[in-house]
């Protein structure tokens, strides 16, 4: 059977294992009809050109995840930011994993969506928030129509999260192959301030599919600082969807580390509603073998006086590709809006890839919207200079590549987790030494 | 120290040296001048290992061993260093960590331990303090916006750092003002010992007022043509090239 057919004749069974009197019935019951009647994306549709999902949509997925498999702490602390007092949301294969988890209820909600959409208690938040801002496409309508566990984040007004937070999802290979829809809710109330971040780890060479929908909020004056690492191994694909609704004078910055997987789509969208707003959206992207990476962004910039910055550094190796389509809306009514974008790349074989797009549609007049692309090589006569200091060509070839990406790597804010995406970076370009830049 | 035995080498098939002889003792400074094009900038690169020139004909021994075959890297872990005429520009990394990790990385390729932090930094300041360079200067990008002359200090203080056997100053003159060229001129004559030499490749004489050289070469078309001693560096600065281009093709 199909995938589509498979998920579609399996709602009425999820929703009878779930809560089929929940709030959210009606919401998921009018969301499989639209995935039923828009399917998944083809690359027909002018946003998915460059990103197929064919070959990664054949596998016989299991769509209902089983009962929690043990994975040992040990086993897969390297995946964590261990270094780091953090709180944690892990789910292994779509379940919550209670013991490789921290969550709280003091001051702030760190927990589950699966108790946040059952208990009344978080009844008014979820009423107002969840769906609001995730779009009715295809694949988005499919999460939401199977929307039942991910992390629930709250932080209420004037709270400043006392540590940052994990969410890690691990799947274990228990299944031949396992289709995966975390939903995540995060609320962040005026002048609060959170930092998260957020991982997906296959654990075996089991073909992986994950359809994540994370939905943003961050109310007037609140600072949303957001980590996504995404170095999965070469059988595991993700389509991330990201939506971020800010308000007045509200900060939220999307880090997008893409180092590997087999197809990533990262669908990241900020609406604008307020002045003072600032988005940021920064991605490194180092690929090798066939992997691919898709990064869809889209910042739409409703009111005036507001910023947005993105920044996308990306390396290519063997016959990976890569595709930036960075789409800038600015409305009539955004004037003196600052909306940047640049997209770099490096070409490291012939046969490497990347499709790059700015798509800017400008409506106002007293704008500042500027975009670059570049596509190069390393610079010969850099590796040279380096070469002629004592510095080995693998490692003058790293020292290049770190200080391409050094501007984004400079502006992630936890050091930990610097030091990890640093050494990361080292790992995945096989030197040993440490670039503290 | 360093011996080059009819050295033939070409860039995309052309010609570029065409038999160059030189041989230089430690303890000694040979100045190396001649007309624009004669091949300066290509001998200093090809003793260096940059790779786009090709050795057609001829060798280059460093300390009794052939080097053309080796790698740039594998030639500065044995002690040669190049100032470039052009420093290269590198954004993202800092003076400090580029020096922190070309000296540990040549002392790798040397078997010796990587050196501590401490002796590190004291190294840095002393040398930065004989190249008389700013310590803001050190945490800047490498070669990122500095002027002409602070590049050219920047290689000499690179050159400290390292305490290469052979030193090749491609006109490190060239962009720098009196002072800056005084400074640069004292950095290497600190440098200077009897188990190292220097290789100052320029067009004028003014910077071997200051670098006192024991041999002059004149290189004109891929060759040197005329050897002489400092002597030799004030009558070009004062007749040019012409009369050195007569005798030969008489």
């Amino acid at each position: 059977m199909e995938l589509k057919e498979k998920l579609v004749s399996s709602f009425l069974a999820f929703e009878n294992t779930v809560d089929v009197d929940a709030s959210i019935h009606d919401i998921r019951s009018n969301a499989i009809k639209i995935f039923e009647e828009k399917g998944f994306p083809t690359k027909k549709e002018e946003a998915w050109k460059y990103t197929s999902l064919n070959a990664i949509l054949k596998h016989d997925y299991s769509i209902f995840p089983k009962a929690e498999s043990a994975i040992e702490f040990k086993d897969v602390k390297k995946y964590f930011l261990y270094d780091l007092d953090t709180y944690k949301i892990v789910f292994i294969d779509g379940k919550y994993s209670s013991h490789l988890s921290e969550t709280t209820h003091d001051k702030i909600d760190v927990c589950l969506m699966s108790s946040a959409l059952m208990h009344d208690k978080y009844k008014v938040v979820i009423d107002r928030y969840f769906n609001t801002v995730a779009t009715e496409d295809g694949i988005t309508s499919l999460n939401t129509a199977f929307s039942h566990e991910g992390a629930y984040i709250h932080i209420p007004k004037s709270v400043v999260a006392d540590k940052p937070i994990q969410i890690i999802h691990f799947s274990t290979g228990n299944e031949a192959a396992q289709f995966l829809q975390p939903r995540n809710l995060i609320v962040v109330e005026e002048n609060a301030q959170v930092q998260i971040i957020e991982r997906h780890q296959s654990l075996s060479d089991a073909p992986v599919l994950t359809n994540s929908v994370t939905e943003i909020f961050a109310a007037k004056n609140a600072f949303v600082d957001y980590y996504k690492i995404q170095n999965d191994n070469a059988q595991a694909s993700l389509i991330d969807n990201t939506f971020i609704a800010q308000q007045a004078n509200s900060v939220a910055s999307v880090h997008t580390f893409a180092f590997g997987g087999n197809v990533t789509r990262n669908n990241l969208n900020f609406y604008q509603n307020g002045e003072g707003i600032d988005s940021i959206l920064n991605g490194v992207t180092i690929l090798e073998g066939k992997q691919h990476v898709d990064h869809n962004t889209l910042v739409h910039h409703t009111t005036p006086n507001c910023e947005s910055h993105q920044d996308y550094k990306g390396i290519f190796d063997e016959k990976a590709t890569g595709v930036f389509n960075g789409k800038i809306i600015v409305n009539k009514e955004a004037q003196k809006t600052n909306a940047f974008q640049s997209n770099n790349n490096i070409l490291l074989s012939d046969k490497a890839t990347i499709n790059s797009k700015p798509q800017l549609e400008i409506f106002a007049d007293d704008v500042k919207c500027s975009h670059g692309c570049t596509i190069g090589q390393l610079d010969e006569n850099a590796l040279f200079y380096m070469k002629s200091r004592g510095i080995g060509e693998k490692e003058a070839r790293a020292l290049l590549m770190y200080a391409f990406a050094n501007n984004v790597l400079e502006s992630v804010k936890i050091p930990q987790l610097k030091n990890r995406i640093n050494k990361l970076i080292a790992d995945k370009l096989n030197v040993s030494i440490g670039f503290d830049l | 120290m360093l011996e080059i035995k009819d050295l033939h080498a070409s860039v995309e098939d052309k010609e570029i040296l065409k038999g160059l002889n030189l041989t230089v003792n430690a303890g000694e400074v040979h100045a190396i001048m001649g007309p624009n094009g004669a091949g300066k900038s290509t001998l200093a690169s090809i003793v260096a290992g940059k790779e786009e020139y090709e050795v057609t004909q001829g060798n280059i021994v460093l300390q009794g061993e052939d080097i053309e075959e080796l790698a740039a890297e594998e030639r500065a872990h044995k002690g040669i260093f190049l100032s470039f005429q052009y420093p290269v520009e590198i954004p993202g990394v800092t003076v400090t960590n580029f020096m922190k990790t070309a000296i540990n990385e040549t002392r790798k390729a040397q078997g010796l331990e990587e050196m501590p932090a401490k002796d590190m930094l004291k190294k840095i300041r002393e040398k930065s303090e004989l190249l008389e360079i700013d310590r803001k200067f050190l945490s800047r990008s490498l070669n990122e916006g500095f002027s002409g002359g602070e590049k050219k200090r920047n290689e000499i203080f690179q050159m400290a750092m390292m305490e290469p056997k052979l030193a090749i100053l491609d006109e490190t003159d060239s962009g720098l003002d009196i002072d800056a060229l005084r400074i640069v001129a004292n950095g290497v004559n600190k440098l200077k010992s009897k188990d190292n030499a220097v290789i100052v490749i320029t067009h004028y004489q003014r910077l071997l007022d200051y670098i006192v050289p024991d041999y002059v070469h004149v290189l004109y078309d891929g060759k040197i043509v005329k050897s002489g001693t400092k002597e030799l560096a004030l009558e070009l600065e004062e007749k040019g090239y012409d009369w050195i281009k007569e005798e030969i093709n008489a």
